[in-house]
């Protein structure tokens, strides 16, 4: 056999690489969704209190 | 060209702390999307901000912050499951939260699916998906994270959507999409399909 796939395998090759930007898409979602929220005032006033402490040391 | 301008030397006095707000959003989308519980995950990513600040002085300045952070973060992710192993994701309870709740999303039911699905893959299944797919870190600075080779964060992360795939009951070889044009995602005719 040479470097010629068969037609199935061709096909069958596209599938896989559509199911896996498919994949990928939906993963982006899911982190995206994550990434547009605004991060929790506990994690502003715990940076503040770690640069205070370290400013009384 | 190379000489050390001013600007460098200022920027070398900077302190790389001052860019960690920069990285909590990235941090916590990781985290959330690891460990399928909000509030477990803004714990860790406390815990990662914290031993950040402490040990500052190992991160080496004009390499990538954010590569070191995950690094932090998701060996604070696996000491924590050697501490609970017995505790399990939560898709459903991060849906309930209202937390992924986009308006007048044309996918919100396959989403929770591909969640859903997402969740029952392992731990590490779950990371290499992430780093490589949603990150988008490459493979080198995957593996680098993880502590593997290049080869086996490719043959992991193949595995993984395979995994992944077969939890949404989808096979390669399924007659459900045609290559790349189509319009809707395999995931999303699926859950369509099953929700119809």
């Amino acid at each position: 056999m040479g470097a010629r796939m068969t037609q199935d395998e061709q096909t069958g090759k596209r599938r896989k690489q559509g199911l896996n930007h498919q994949i990928d898409e939906n993963l982006k979602r899911v982190y995206e969704s994550v990434l547009e929220e605004d991060v929790p005032d506990r994690f502003k006033d715990l940076l503040n209190r770690l640069r205070q402490q370290e400013g009384s040391q | 060209m190379t000489a050390t301008t001013p600007q460098d030397v200022i920027a070398d006095t900077t302190d790389p702390r001052d860019a960690l707000p920069t990285h909590l959003p990235a941090l916590r989308a990781f985290a959330i999307s690891l460990t399928g519980n909000v509030a477990l995950a803004d714990d860790m990513v406390q815990d990662t901000i914290v031993k950040a600040w402490t040990n500052i002085e190992s991160f080496k300045p004009g390499t990538n912050m954010r590569a070191w952070l995950f690094t932090i973060l998701r060996n604070t992710f696996y000491s924590y499951r050697r501490k609970h192993k017995r505790e399990q994701p939560d898709p459903e309870g991060i849906h309930a939260a209202g937390l992924y709740e986009k308006p007048a999303h044309d996918s919100k039911l396959a989403m929770t699916d591909f969640r859903v699905a997402f969740a029952k893959l392992s731990d590490e299944h779950r990371e290499v998906l992430l780093l490589v797919g949603a990150s988008g870190f490459s493979t080198h600075e995957a593996a680098e994270m993880i502590g593997i080779a290049e080869g086996t964060v490719k043959s992991r992360a193949s595995r993984a959507r395979a995994r992944l795939c077969a939890l949404l009951g989808m096979e390669v070889g399924e007659h459900m999409l045609d290559g790349i044009d189509g319009s809707t995602a395999a995931v999303m005719s699926k859950s369509g399909t099953q929700a119809a």
